[in-house]
């Protein structure tokens, strides 16, 4: 708390002493881990981590090629390319282990930062582009890969995917932990404070709804920490709404995904919600128009690069499933590839025709659009041939 | 004297006003160590503590909700939006709440909130980060609404507002945010917050104009000067209340009005201001009142912009229409 300004009250804004929980004993709670930063597997008396080495090498390869898609859209924005770039940097276990545990029915609701999801759920990464290049806002047709459009505005899709959920339920597409659907929301944890997900968590569970709610806590929202947004850990929220609540170590990606297969299960069985928070860390800046230095320490982002999500995997696949060089050299070279495809992609997406920004505002569209769109027309013709 | 920006003008005011009263309270997400994501509250925090800017949590209704409450103990909130587009989850709070509660008390509650919100285009920015809502609050009863063109208003009009006992919509033309102009902070505006400006004098036809939108209209006086055309430019300032005094002896002046605004064309300011003029001044008129706007989009992807916000072009084209009369 800093120094009192003369005139004002002391006890105006004053810190609450003593609260529930302290804010600094936040990463002390225990999270699911099976994997330790240093690459050895490790057991947890409710999650397992059913899948074989085979399985580990595909997650080390989604792993490398979103980074990779992720630092070649940080270099695009850098020189011009896009407007904007929000980087996924030290989250990819959490979206990879998550994206993977879904199966082909489930739904995503993806905040504009879940390049990873997206990745699994197999949406081509050059999509993802045009809404930071300005072309457009959004595009994929969600229903080809069940992947929902980047949603802006903080937290609002954790109620569109309630009632998607809802509509799951009601589809009677539930009551089979295998073969049902179930849906799945992320955001950040500061979107854990807007009124909508709060409400989402009560409709969520008021109805039973097929919903998991995936909070990556990377501990910032943008400037703001974390305990500028929670006095508890987010995942002991859950228990206030009436579901279960859990915490991951979201640099892990073989419990996130042990985690999150068990809470889709849970979810498609028709045993209602789920609150996973992956306790994770945001290594790059909020989106490339933020300046991290202003408000966080260094030391910070040091104690985490040691808890990087792929290295530990690299470290697990070299020393204990003899995976050799040439299966990393050959990830590098698809991850080279799949970058100069986006770039050479990203430099081709044609911008928009002039009249496009007309269509689509109705599906039957107004007798006024349609002058204000013939109008605009008119007046732009009446440039064509001026230098 | 300095030459300040409009970004640094507000952020002086805000630290004058908070220098005055110590009820002055500014709140809104990432306004302390950051300084706002447009630097507008920079180093406040640094110099008037957390207890007088506070980062809140990412809640827009939040931030509104309890500026009620501290409002109703006594203090003066400045509230930030972050963006246009983020302000609807705050939007009950300020429809149902801050607008009504004078009104519903039947006068012994004041709310002396003011709400920040950087907006407009032209930024090249991703969607919900470029609107123009302003009309959205203007035809709330209960509510002030205002903007400002340049660095002089800004710094005095933020102050002006934060006096008011009555809420007052601050719309920040961000695009504007680095727009120079000489500040003597030793003399005291001639304006009241709830008046319009003649930013130019004319004969010929009056731009009626507020925000983002006074620069341009100012460009096109200057080319429309080129071709003989002597343009009268009214910076609005204020668009609830309506300055029609000022708007009405403009036009009985000129005798041909355009409205320029970035936001959406159907029933916006320029709809309301066409239709008190013609009541008003009918018999002045040699042309209808025209309007250069935004169109009935929501906000084009970034690409489009160009094309989709009134530029000096699209004014010296109204221009020539309401000449032709
Ligand atoms: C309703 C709303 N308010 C404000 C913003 C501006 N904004 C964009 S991202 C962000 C921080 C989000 O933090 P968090 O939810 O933790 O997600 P993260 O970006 O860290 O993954 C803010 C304040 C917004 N997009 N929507």
């Amino acid at each position: 708390m800093s120094e009192s300004v003369p005139g004002t009250p002391p006890e105006v804004f004053a810190p609450v002493e003593a609260p529930v929980s302290p804010p600094q004993a936040l990463e002390e709670v225990e999270f699911v881990q099976l994997l330790t930063p240093e690459g050895e597997r490790v057991e947890h008396p409710d999650y397992s981590f059913d899948l074989d080495d085979e399985a580990i090498k595909g997650f080390y390869r989604d792993m490398v090629l979103v980074r990779r898609i992720d630092s070649e859209a940080t270099a695009l924005q850098r020189q011009g390319e896009l407007g904007l770039w929000a980087s996924l940097l030290g989250q990819e276990a959490a979206q990879i282990g998550s994206g993977r545990a879904l199966n082909d029915k489930d739904m995503v609701f993806p905040t504009y930062r879940e390049h990873g999801v997206a990745w699994c759920q197999g949406v081509d990464p050059l999509r993802l582009l045009g809404l930071f290049r300005g072309v457009d806002q959004g595009g994929w047709d969600p229903k080809d890969n069940n992947f929902h459009l980047y949603t802006i505005v903080i937290g609002a899709q954790t109620l569109h995917a309630t009632g998607y959920a809802m509509g799951q339920q009601r589809d009677h597409a539930i009551g089979d932990a295998e073969n049902g659907e179930a849906t799945i929301a992320y955001f950040g944890d500061g979107a854990s404070s807007q009124g909508d997900v709060n409400e989402a968590f009560i409709w969520s569970s008021v109805f039973n709804a097929p919903v998991v709610f995936f909070c990556q806590n990377n501990q910032w929202a943008i400037s703001e920490p974390i305990d500028r947004q929670t006095r508890i850990p987010l995942y002991q929220r859950a228990a206030g709404f009436g579901f279960p609540g859990v915490r991951v170590d979201g640099n892990d990606v073989l419990a996130t995904y042990a985690v999150t297969q068990q809470a889709m299960k849970r979810a498609r069985e028709g045993s209602g919600p789920t609150l996973i928070e992956a306790y994770t860390y945001r290594m790059g800046a909020h989106t490339t128009s933020d300046d991290p230095t202003k408000y966080r320490l260094n030391e910070d982002l040091e104690h985490w690069k040691l808890k990087d999500p792929i290295e530990r995997v690299h470290a697990y696949l070299t020393r204990h499933a003899a995976v050799d060089h040439e299966f990393f050299d050959q990830i590098e070279a698809e991850a080279d590839k799949i970058a100069a495809e986006l770039r050479a992609g990203c430099l081709a997406l044609p911008d928009p025709v002039l009249t496009d920004f007309f269509q689509n505002v109705y599906v039957e569209e107004t007798p006024q659009l349609a002058e204000q769109r013939d109008q605009y027309a008119a007046y732009a013709a009446s440039f064509e041939g001026e230098g | 004297m300095t030459k300040i920006t409009l970004g640094k003008a507000i952020n002086a005011g805000l630290r004058a006003a908070m220098e005055k009263d110590p009820k002055v309270v500014v709140m809104g997400e990432d306004i302390g160590k950051l300084g706002g994501v447009f630097r507008v509250t920079e180093g406040l925090q640094k110099d008037f503590g957390e207890d007088r800017v506070i980062d809140t949590p990412l809640a827009e209704s939040g931030i509104i909700g309890t500026a009620v409450g501290l409002a109703l103990r006594g203090y003066r909130p400045v509230c930030e939006i972050q963006f246009d587009g983020f302000v609807f989850p705050a939007y009950d709070q300020i429809i149902s709440q801050v607008a009504k509660m004078h009104y519903r008390s039947a006068g012994r509650i004041k709310m002396p909130v003011v709400i920040r919100i950087p907006y407009g285009g032209g930024i090249g920015a991703v969607e919900h980060h470029s609107e123009s809502p302003e009309t959205l609050f203007a035809h709330v009863p209960g509510l002030k609404v205002v903007s400002c063109g340049d660095p002089v208003d800004a710094y005095w009009m933020i102050q002006q507002a934060i006096l008011s006992d009555d809420p007052v919509v601050f719309f920040e033309p961000k695009r504007r945010y680095h727009e120079k102009a000489e500040l003597d902070e030793s003399v005291p505006p001639v304006q009241p917050l709830h008046q319009a400006k003649v930013v130019r004098e004319g004969t010929d036809a009056t731009l009626f104009c507020y925000g983002p939108m006074v620069k341009t209209c100012l460009q096109a006086a200057e080319a429309a000067a080129e071709d003989g055309r002597n343009l009268e430019v009214v910076d609005l300032r204020t668009i609830a209340p309506l300055d029609l005094a000022t708007i009405f002896a403009s036009v009985k002046k000129t005798r041909r009005a355009l409205v320029v605004h970035e936001a959406p064309l159907s029933l916006g300011t320029g709809a309301e201001i066409a239709a008190r003029v013609t009541e008003e001044c009918f018999y002045h008129l040699e042309a209808p009142v025209l309007r250069v706007t935004g169109y009935d989009t929501p906000y084009p992807p970034s690409r489009m912009e160009d094309d989709y916000l009134p530029d000096l072009d699209r004014v010296l084209d109204g221009v020539d229409r309401v000449m032709e009369y």
